[in-house]
């Protein structure tokens, strides 16, 4: 499904790394290591579509990303919290749902917000949230958003041992009903199986 | 098109949430148009000359004082990302923030106008001519404006950047929006002047929030 042939990523001079090749089918998650600065967040950008490759074809489904399919089949969380400080967690996934064209009822981002262990802390505003929750609040997005590929930059930072475990426990979710996952951490993973890609 | 005013909604209630951002811009367009009479003295000739002027000055600096907000918070926090990746439409996302934008900081300017027009000695039909002029032209001010906000996102200094990028382009709409008004009371007819207003501002609806986009797309390589 995902195709990554001859990938190649240049900042200013510096090559940061070339010819990545890699491909996922259903159920199959990657692992991207290396050490701080060589280029892992560069190649998830470069994967999800946000930035340009220096070479390198990135296919999927058999066509060139990025296409509408690609994007209603991504989701990318990345470093940013990506959540508003001034709304709740409720509000910041229906809000994130909307503007994605998906209507979300409260009932589902509800059984969302607990799954991830925010109960009783769905009305307060994000601001008052430690960091670890506010990583919460933007992962229960994996659970509302129907997405086949996630791509997960340094998903686990953050997170407490109870979050690790869960986040795990929601991936090999995702794996055995068909999903797909891009991973980077420096860290082992609590997924079993995978392929590794060293940077 | 669902998506388009989810993000209005969005940005109204994000707002709402922080009140004081939304209201500089409105206290300052009351305040500098309140200091003209104030400074000049009764004089109903001079004042009601200067009138269109300076309304329609005061109108397009206080729509640049919210410009480097329309992007840069969700710029930082990532949220912008998360738009380009978007299922919907970036442009479609785009032109609902900029439609926000508008209602936030435009529309307060042109329903204030009349009331603050009072000052200057303006007649009610002229009153009626200004308001006509402000609501064609200061949703064109928030379009051209997107464009400048999105290039200088991300920009150090991208505030003093964005006036010099942006205040150019707004002198078309500061000639025929005060123009209007003066042709007016001149006894002219301001016809000729809404209707140039309303192409510049159809144009605009048309390109702008495209143009945006791809500023957009380039701020987050």
């Amino acid at each position: 499904m995902l195709n990554v042939s001859g990938l190649a990523c240049s900042r200013g001079e510096r090559r940061l790394f070339s010819d990545v090749s890699f491909s996922l089918a259903a159920g199959e998650w990657l692992h991207v290591q290396g050490e701080n600065g060589s280029g892992k967040t560069s190649l998830m950008r470069l994967l999800v579509g946000l930035s340009p490759a220096d070479a390198g074809l990135i296919r999927w489904r058999d066509e060139p990303t990025p296409s509408a399919e690609f994007r209603r089949d991504l989701i990318y969380l990345g470093h940013h919290a990506a959540v508003k400080e001034d709304l709740t967690p409720l509000e910041n996934l229906r809000l994130a749902s909307a503007l994605d064209g998906i209507a979300l009822d409260e009932r589902a981002s509800m059984a969302a917000l607990i799954r991830l262990g925010l109960r009783g802390r769905e009305e307060l505003p994000v601001r008052v949230l430690s960091a670890g929750q506010k990583r919460r609040v933007l992962l229960a997005r994996l659970l509302t958003r129907p997405a086949v590929l996630w791509v997960l930059d340094e998903a686990f930072n953050a997170l407490d041992v109870a979050a690790v475990k869960l986040l795990g426990e929601l991936i090999a979710e995702h794996l055995s009903a068909g999903g797909m996952a891009v991973l980077t951490s420096h860290q082992p993973l609590p997924v079993p199986g995978g392929k590794a890609l060293v940077l | 098109m669902n998506a388009l005013l989810a993000t209005v909604r969005r940005d109204l209630l994000l707002a709402l949430r922080r009140k004081s951002e939304v209201l500089t811009a409105v206290f300052f367009f009351v305040i500098v148009t309140s200091l003209f009479p104030l400074g000049i003295g009764p004089e109903p000739v001079l004042l009601k000359k200067i009138a269109p002027g300076i309304l329609w000055v005061a109108a397009l600096l206080a729509t640049l004082l919210g410009l480097p907000r329309l992007f840069a918070a969700d710029h930082v926090d990532g949220t912008l990302e998360q738009m380009a990746l978007s299922p919907s439409s970036l442009g479609l996302l785009v032109a609902g923030k900029i439609l926000a934008h508008w209602l936030l900081c435009g529309l307060p300017l042109v329903l204030l106008a009349p009331v603050l027009g009072l000052q200057f000695d303006l007649d009610a039909s002229a009153l009626v001519i200004l308001t006509l002029a402000l609501l064609l032209g200061t949703p064109l001010l928030s379009l051209i404006g997107a464009i400048g906000a999105a290039l200088t996102l991300g920009v150090r200094g991208g505030g003093v950047l964005l006036a010099l990028l942006v205040l150019p382009l707004y002198i078309p709409a500061l000639i025929f929006g005060a123009g209007a008004v003066e042709a007016h009371i001149a006894g002219l007819g301001a016809g000729g002047h809404l209707s140039l207003l309303a192409a510049m501002l159809a144009l605009a609806v048309f390109f702008a929030p495209w143009a945006t986009t791809a500023a957009l797309r380039i701020a987050l390589e």
